[in-house]
Parts: structure tokens; C-alpha cells; sequence
């Protein structure tokens, strides 16, 4: 399984031969519109034959400026940019800045809007993690995963729908609640996909844990070690591959993570087979979380009533009360009104943790908005793991590595 | 390796030059500039901060001094404890800290940014060249006087530029996003307006 050829560095030891078997190394750039890049990743690479001797990956195509975008904005405004971070799990985006900006405003939500942001970001981790496996699949010759993967995700995008009114670009969370109340119903049907599911995650994880081909491109290949995963900041299931048990769930709960119960898979090696292995076993585990959260499924209010100035009042009570009228008004205009301060909240996210750092000088506008994107992050040791790597192990390690332009670039 | 709850203690104990920063979510504290590298390496090396998960700057607008600081997220993964360190470049014309690439290889890229972003340079990076721009882009857009409609460029390849006369076109959001004013001014005044007001639909774009 593990390549026996192993010499990295072979133009160095060509250097020593006589002339006539001094090689000539290649460059040789792949994308950005290579579709096992995955978005547009540009990778300029030096080749020795098929072996890697250096790799830069070149981003920034897709960079839309969203943080100087939200400098310009009321934090309400910023909601639906935050969909087009990592667009593949926009409610768990949603969710974070939510929460970033409730942390700023000292905003506590009532347990029936944590409950509902749990069921969604665990969703939106299943939606994310079978568009990850259906991708890894395709970069590793196994085209049945991906059409295994998407009738899945189909389902779940019924359920936003439903839930949302959208099914890709969600914009559910609000600062201080959420834009509506599940439907009734909405939890059986949730129930109901996690059922039927579960059988069928076994099943398309079954297409490719024994599978020699898959494993012949991904065990050993990419192997990235523990100090090397903490020392590049890499985060999410790709740091836990490695065998750091980081979950920020467990580790700095919130949205009331800490009432469920789950398992946090971590690997043994770091290499593409064990960064797939958790993905595959952490789908379960949201499952795990989301059937306990519909199980004790709070009542009461999904928004925290006290939000006066920050969460927009009903609209019934906004057509009839004078009160409720002007202070809708005020939170349309001046956006909602936060105290001067700076908050940093990070979120265990699909693709890692995705951080806000909102600096305030009070008012309805972020004075600056950073957000750090685990996709930045974990490409950045793309250099460092890609060199030694066979071309098509690079596939395997983009691949393995999951990531969205959208949120790297921002 | 020192506790979570005496971080302030023991940072303060080893460099005195160090102060509490006002925040209400972490231990925050404000450093030298010459201190800086000395105070992450000691949090990574004694407290046990061994990830740095956010490296950014802020930008206080033109006229303020200090104008730009760095601001530094580290995370200790064993116990899932933050802290913020940041620091305030010296010069306002040429913002510059040292590098942490060499404390964190993962600050490489966020350095890049940095400096792609505001123009702080890294002193001691091993390759500070633009990110997410492209090579050669001539300002820094997360500055405060970078106006949000952007500004017309000439596309980075002079032979596609040549041969297609197409440019980096400026603000093809129209004047939007709207936001209020906020302040002291009358009803009028206070409608949700462009915030950036540098051309719209009434004044001509600048040259």
C-alpha cells in the first residue's frame, strides 16, 4: 500500500551522476479551472518527473473583499454574506457570526434557538461532510460515492428548505434569535432523514474504507504530523486526522453543545485515509447530537426577548404597536446597537473553526471584521505536505483536505 | 507550564512592560513592539498557547496614532484556552512588527495577508508577497481611506491589458451597501445612504 519509491529528493542526489542523467525539473501550474482543485486553486508546482519538488498554491481568486464589505454595513446586513463563506454549510455560518456578535452585545439566546442552531450546523456538517466524501470520491476514481453522496444531500436540502425558504444560501441566524420558528413538523421530518440515513451512511462509507483502489491513493499519502498540524493552525477534521482531539464543541462549548452527548474521532497517522475516516465517523456523531436535540426539543421562545434595539420585533407587532414600529425602524437604519469592545468566537464548523473578531467602537457598524477561515488556514501547509508527493498524490491530498475557495478567499 | 487563571500573572511577572487590553471574552493584553516576539514565544513555549489561530491588524483610520495594531489569537489545544496579545506598529507611515513564521510556520500566510491588506510589513518574513491580491496590485483595500466602490486598475498582464483594454473596473455595487449615518443630524440627513459617497448616480466618478 505505502509507495516503496520513496526518493523526494532525487534532483539533489541527480546532481552527483554524470551529465547525461541530469534532469531537468518542470513547472508546471494546475488551475485555477482544474476541477480536482476544487474551486479556483491555483498550484504552482516544480516537478522532478512526477515527483513534486515544491508547491505553491496561489489563491485570492475568488476574493470578494467581504471584510472591508462588512465595514460598510449594519451587522445585520452582514448575514447573507456570511452564506458565501464556505457556501457548503451556510446555516453553520450563519450560526457562528450569530453568535460572534451576540458575545459582543452580551446576548444571551433561549435554549429553543440554541436547540434549533445545534439541529442546523449538525445538518449543515452532514451536507458538507457528503459533498467532501462525494469529491474525494471523484479525485480518487470512485464516481458512485458522489451520486451516493448527492441524493443524500438532495434530502437535506429539502429539509432548509423547508426550514428556510432557501436551499443553499440559508441566511437563517439573526443576531439575537433566528429569522423564524421551525414548521411544524420540521423535527419529525429531521427524524425521519436521520433514520433512514444512517444505514445508507454505512452503506457509501462501505464503497470505500476497504476499498483497494481508494486506499492504494490515500493511505500513507499526505501524512501530516501532530506538531505540524498545531504549528499551521490547521483546525477541523483535518487537524483531528493527525490525532489532536481539538473539537471546539467539547472543548469551548456553546450554543449549549455541552447537553449532548458525542464521540470526537481523531486518527492515528494524519494521512488522506484517516482525514476521510473522520469525516465518515463525525457524520454519525452529528447524527448522534441532532437525534438527542430533537428529542428534548425545548419550547418556549426562539429569540431572546430582551434584544430591544438589536433583534427586530414581530411583524404582527410591528403593524400594530407604535413602539414595536419605531424601534424596527431604528434597527432597519442604525442597525442594532452594540457596545464598543472587540470579541473573538470561533466555531467548530465543518471545514474547521471558523473565528469572527468583531472590533466595536459602538453603534450599528463593526469598526473591522476579521474572519478566519479554516480553509486559509489548512492550505497553508499545502507546501510543506505536497512536497515528495507523487502528482496524483496531490489529488488525493486536495481532495482529502475539503476545502471551499469561497471561505479561503472571502 | 503555568494555569489558565494565571496568565496575567505570570506574563506580567516575566515582562513588566506588558498591560491588561480592555475585553470582556479573553485574557487580552497589550505589548511592545519589541516584546512581541519574546511574549509569544514564552505563551507557546511555558503556557502551553500552542496554536496561533488568528493573526490580523486593525487599522484606526488616518490621523490616529498609533494607527495600525496587530492583533494575535493563540489557543492552547490541550485545554481550549484563548489569549489576545496585540501590538501597536511604531510608525504610521511604515507599519512594521517582526515576524512570527518563525515561532508558528502557520503564521506565514496570515503575515501575507496582513501586509497585503494594510501594507504592515513583517520584518524577518520569509516571503512577503501579496495573498489574495494579485503581484503588483498598487494599495492596500483594508485601509480606512480605501474607498468600498474600489478604485480603477489596470489589469496585472500588460499584454492582456494591451490587447483587450479592459481595466479593474471600479464599484460595481453602484454606491450600495445603505447604511444611516449615525451621529447628530437631522431625519433628512439620517436615511440609509451609501456609506461611501467618494462617486454615485449624482457625483462623477474620480479620476
Amino acid at each position: 500500500m505505502a509507495t516503496e519509491f520513496a526518493f523526494p529528493d532525487s534532483a539533489a542526489k541527480a546532481a552527483g551522476a554524470p551529465p547525461e542523467f541530469q534532469t531537468e525539473k518542470m513547472s508546471l501550474s494546475m488551475g485555477p479551472s482544474h476541477p480536482s482543485t476544487h474551486g479556483v486553486l491555483r498550484l504552482q508546482m516544480e516537478l522532478d518527473g512526477e515527483i513534486l519538488t515544491k508547491c505553491d498554491p496561489v489563491v485570492g481568486y475568488l476574493h470578494r473583499g467581504d471584510e472591508k464589505i462588512a465595514e460598510n454595513m449594519t451587522y445585520n446586513q452582514f448575514v447573507p454574506y456570511t452564506d458565501r463563506l464556505d457556501y457548503l454549510a451556510p446555516l453553520a455560518n450563519n450560526m457562528a457570526y450569530a453568535i460572534a456578535v451576540e458575545r459582543l452585545a452580551k446576548l444571551e439566546v433561549p435554549a429553543r434557538c440554541q436547540a434549533i442552531r445545534v439541529i442546523t450546523a449538525e445538518l449543515a456538517r452532514v451536507s458538507s461532510h457528503l459533498m467532501g466524501l462525494g469529491a474525494f470520491g471523484i479525485d480518487t476514481g470512485a464516481w458512485t460515492v458522489f451520486m451516493y453522496c448527492f441524493t443524500e444531500r438532495e434530502k437535506l436540502y429539502k429539509l432548509f428548505e423547508e426550514l428556510t425558504g432557501a436551499r443553499f444560501t440559508t441566511s437563517y441566524a439573526r443576531i439575537g434569535g433566528l429569522q423564524r420558528d421551525v414548521p411544524e413538523g420540521w423535527t419529525n421530518n429531521v427524524n425521519a432523514f436521520c433514520d433512514q440515513f444512517l444505514p445508507i451512511l454505512d452503506e457509501i462509507l462501505g464503497l470505500l474504507t476497504r476499498n483497494k483502489i481508494f486506499m492504494d491513493r490515500s493511505v500513507d499519502i499526505g501524512v501530516i504530523s501532530k506538531a505540524d498540524a498545531i504549528a499551521y493552525g490547521l483546525t477541523g477534521p483535518n487537524l483531528r486526522g493527525s490525532g489532536v482531539g481539538l473539537d471546539l464543541r467539547k472543548d469551548k462549548p456553546y450554543s449549549g453543545y455541552e447537553q449532548y452527548e458525542f464521540d470526537v474521532p481523531v486518527g492515528t497517522k494524519g494521512d488522506c485515509y484517516d482525514r476521510y475516516l473522520v469525516r465518515g465517523e463525525e457524520m454519525k456523531q452529528s447524527v448522534r447530537i441532532i437525534k438527542q436535540a430533537v428529542a428534548k426539543f425545548p419550547g418556549g421562545d426562539w429569540y431572546a426577548k430582551d434584544a430591544r434595539k438589536i433583534f427586530a420585533p414581530p411583524k404582527d407587532k410591528i403593524l400594530t404597536s407604535m413602539e414595536e414600529l419605531i424601534q424596527n425602524f431604528m434597527i432597519v437604519t442604525e442597525g442594532p446597537q452594540m457596545p464598543a469592545g472587540e470579541v473573538y468566537f470561533e466555531a467548530e464548523n465543518p471545514k474547521g473553526a471558523l473565528g469572527f473578531y468583531v472590533v466595536s467602537k459602538g453603534g450599528g457598524v463593526p469598526w473591522r471584521l476579521k474572519i478566519r477561515s479554516p480553509s486559509f488556514c489548512n492550505l497553508s501547509i499545502l507546501p510543506k505536505v505536497c512536497v515528495g508527493a507523487l502528482i496524483s498524490d496531490v489529488v488525493s491530498i486536495l481532495g482529502s483536505f475539503d476545502f471551499v475557495m469561497g471561505e479561503c478567499d472571502r | 507550564m503555568f494555569a489558565t487563571a494565571d496568565v496575567t500573572t505570570a506574563l506580567k511577572g516575566k515582562f513588566p512592560q506588558v498591560s491588561d487590553r480592555p475585553s470582556s471574552d479573553l485574557p487580552a493584553f497589550n505589548v511592545p513592539v519589541g516584546e512581541v516576539l519574546a511574549v509569544l514565544g514564552y505563551l507557546r513555549d511555558e503556557g502551553g498557547f500552542d496554536m496561533l489561530v488568528d493573526l490580523t491588524a486593525i487599522d484606526w483610520a488616518e490621523g490616529a496614532s498609533p494607527r495600525f495594531t496587530v492583533v494575535y489569537h493563540l489557543l492552547a489545544t490541550t485545554r481550549g484556552a484563548y489569549v489576545r496579545i496585540a501590538t501597536n506598529c511604531p510608525s504610521d507611515a511604515e507599519p512594521a512588527v517582526p515576524s512570527a513564521v518563525g515561532l508558528w510556520p502557520g503564521a506565514n500566510w496570515h503575515e501575507r495577508e496582513c501586509f497585503d491588506m494594510f501594507g504592515i510589513t513583517f520584518a524577518g518574513h520569509p516571503d512577503l508577497r501579496r495573498i489574495l491580491m494579485w503581484d503588483g496590485y498598487p494599495y492596500h483595500p483594508l485601509r480606512k481611506e480605501f474607498p468600498l466602490a474600489g478604485i480603477e486598475t489596470v489589469l496585472p498582464d500588460v499584454e492582456v491589458a494591451a490587447e483587450t483594454k479592459a481595466k479593474v473596473i471600479a464599484a460595481p455595487m453602484a454606491g450600495g451597501p445603505f447604511v444611516a449615518s449615525v451621529g447628530e443630524m437631522n431625519l433628512t440627513d439620517a436615511e440609509p445612504r451609501a456609506k461611501d459617497e467618494s462617486w454615485n448616480e449624482r457625483k462623477e466618478k474620480p479620476e
